[in-house]
């Protein structure tokens, strides 16, 4: 694999960089016909991802041959090659990314002013595929506005807001900060900006709703938006689905997929493979509120066999080579059959991620417990476990 | 003005007598080598060198020449005393660190000898300040026999550049190894870490690269926390000579430019790593 990169590029690609590493602690590299994808997701799996570099951003870019090939590296060592932007935008005149299959590495070139050559060779671990299922055009509710208004209302919270509602009507959308308790809400700061639609590019509301996501992972990606002042457009479908956003340009697309939380008031679905609807809802209550809201649909390809310990977490090295193409298929299918077979009202589907959005609040539930512990490797670790 | 008339009446007593109109010209200075607490003193009639040592493997030392003192007198070809580097720094900055536009502090240091204390006079403003600070008996300084003669290669570089990479160097990696060679890659820093490997090459070419003289190639390892103290001196430097001799000795001599557009210099000297080994 041979990309190179010149000029300005080398700073979009480091605040893209910078950008995932506000989701998640390891950057997924893929290399494709379609370009260079970088990708990252959260521990609990309710953040995803993803920058695509078409091969027309790169002014050199080889993809090996034969064999698909993807990698995971610590997002902290490749944050290091690209540490100081500004300095960056100053001196780096072209950037060359390698791979050395040899010796699992990836390096790193750069090539500044004054004849100073940095080289970075960092050490990747084989990975699965990481791709997240969200499809756009379903979504009912679609924005798109400059980021600066966005950037603005996010101002306006304290920057250790995890959550907020957004809540859209025909002409207008109003952002609250998130409050869980009732008791809390009467001692916690609301905060509620309004925004109306003629301060979008674009603005169209199906059906009115209210969705809660975490702002902490988004506002990397206004970050991203604004110093390339690119415009973000927010897909959304309904509370429970999770939340796309995306920044695009000529030669690079950029989406944001989070999870949200369902207001119980509907029955929620997400948009896994065999998707699930269970009956409806409680009132509002956190403990009954279904699984499925909290999880983005995730495609993973299963590397491992059945004797892998069930507890293993996405978060370990995958030291087996990908399966042959035959062999992904069949787990698949297996997986497939296994959704069909969970059925059951009273049970969580069996799907291949369980990840909560509120992990570590969440109280132990007797839903999550009873996972079946099947042939198929548990990829995300019960909230119990996270740190 | 004012500090002048201090020392006069005891004139004849002080061994040593050095006047700054700026104290921060030696201030400054200080700072780059204030890694341990306690500094030797050597003053003769070629001005003012302070010296910190660690380990045995690390000395650093400031060279203040006698021009840059409004008043140097001294009275014995060698004065030397061992005095707490830090208190030493507090006391020079005793109205404040940050300066403020348009004044200064000046500065009057009298030694009465060995077993007295060294006396600061300091004024700002025409608020004076007298500090006694304790002094000791000197340590024996090392030395690291570094002569020009068994220099190997050498390059002197802009600092500018040179900023650029310490600051970005790996502080994951225990060691950092530094290549000099005639032929590619010239002049390199590498570090070894937990994420992989990082080098950072400076071409022989480069317009950064104000003198390149490396006969031989070598490749030595120097830990990373010997050479972090050097930063300080590296932020301050507008220039900084990089030699190597015949045992893997590491010599960083760095140009400091003080306010007044006058030079001061501050050598730092290296021992290699044990385990590493020369090409």
């Amino acid at each position: 694999m041979q990309c190179v990169v010149t000029g300005g590029n080398v700073k979009v690609l480091a605040k893209a960089i910078h950008s995932l590493s506000r989701i998640g602690e390891e950057l997924y590299v893929e290399p494709q016909k379609d370009g260079l994808a970088l990708r990252s997701v959260n521990s609990s799996r309710s953040a995803y991802a993803c920058f695509l570099f078409a091969p027309l951003f790169f002014s050199r870019y080889s993809i090996p041959n034969g064999k698909d090939f993807r990698c995971k590296i610590a997002i902290k060592s490749v944050q290091s090659v690209f540490r100081s932007v500004a300095t960056l935008e100053k001196t780096v005149e072209k950037c060359h990314i390698e791979l050395d299959e040899e010796n699992d590495r990836l390096t790193f070139t750069l090539h500044c002013k004054h004849g100073l050559l940095k080289t970075h060779n960092l050490s990747y671990q084989d990975s699965e595929s990481l791709q997240a299922m969200f499809d756009k055009d379903a979504c009912t509710t679609n924005f798109r506005v400059n980021p600066r208004v966005l950037v603005d209302t996010v101002a306006h919270f304290p920057p250790s807001l995890e959550e907020v509602t957004v809540t859209v009507s025909d002409e207008r959308m109003w952002v609250r900060n998130y409050v869980e308790d009732e008791t809390e809400r009467s001692k916690a700061m609301l905060t509620e900006l309004c925004l109306a639609s003629d301060e979008f590019d674009h603005f169209v509301v199906k059906a009115h709703n209210s969705f809660t996501f975490c702002l902490k992972e988004l506002r990397g990606l206004l970050v991203f938006a604004e110093s390339n002042n690119l415009p973000v457009s927010m897909y959304f479908k309904e509370p429970g689905c999770p939340v796309v956003l995306s920044v695009t340009d000529s030669v690079m697309e950029g989406n944001f997929v989070l999870a949200t939380l369902s207001d119980g008031s509907s029955p929620p679905k997400n948009k896994s493979k065999g998707a699930h609807t269970q009956q409806s809802l409680p009132p509002d209550d956190f403990m009954n509120d279904d699984m499925d809201s909290y999880l983005i649909a995730m495609d993973t390809s299963v590397a491992s066999s059945a004797a892998e310990p069930p507890a293993s977490t996405l978060t370990d090295p995958c030291t087996s080579k990908l399966p042959e193409a035959n062999h992904k298929t069949r787990t698949h299918s297996e997986e497939e059959e296994e959704e069909e077979v969970a059925d059951g009202p009273d049970r969580p589907p069996n799907k291949k991620f369980r990840s909560l959005f509120f992990g570590s609040v969440l109280p132990p539930s007797p839903q999550m417990s009873t996972q079946p512990v099947t042939t198929q490797e548990v990829l995300a670790s019960d909230s119990e476990d996270e740190s | 003005m004012p500090l002048s008339t201090q020392c006069q009446d005891d004139d004849k007593k002080y061994v040593l007598v050095a006047s700054l109109d700026n104290a921060r010209n030696l201030s400054n200075i200080l700072k780059a080598i204030t890694f341990k607490d306690h500094a030797i003193f050597t003053a003769t009639s070629n001005g003012l060198q302070v010296t910190v040592e660690y380990c045995k493997t690390l000395q650093a030392s400031a060279f203040i020449q006698t021009e840059i003192f409004q008043e140097f007198t001294i009275k014995e070809d060698l004065v030397a005393f061992q005095i707490n580097l830090t208190v030493l720094l507090d006391c020079l900055n005793i109205f404040g660190g940050s300066p403020v536009a348009g004044t200064s502090t000046a500065l009057q240091m009298c030694y009465k000898g060995y077993g007295y204390p060294l006396t600061l006079y300091l004024e700002e403003g025409g608020v004076v300040t007298v500090c006694k600070i304790k002094t000791q008996e000197p340590e024996e300084l090392i030395d690291f026999d570094f002569c020009s003669t068994n220099v190997i290669n050498q390059v002197i570089l802009q600092s500018e550049s040179l900023k650029e990479a310490f600051s970005e160097l790996d502080m994951t990696s225990e060691v950092l190894t530094i290549t000099m060679s005639p032929s590619r890659p010239y002049f390199r820093l590498s570090t070894f870490g937990n994420s992989g490997n990082a080098h950072y090459d400076y071409s022989k070419d480069s317009d950064m690269m104000e003198m390149f003289r490396c006969t031989k190639t070598q490749t030595n390892r120097y830990k990373m926390s010997l050479l972090k103290p050097s930063t300080k001196a590296l932020a301050l430097s507008c220039k900084v000579s990089v030699r190597t001799d015949n045992r893997g000795f590491l010599s960083l001599q760095y140009l400091i430019r003080n306010d007044d557009g006058q030079h001061s210099y501050v050598d730092f000297f290296c021992c290699p790593d044990e385990e590493g080994e020369e090409e």
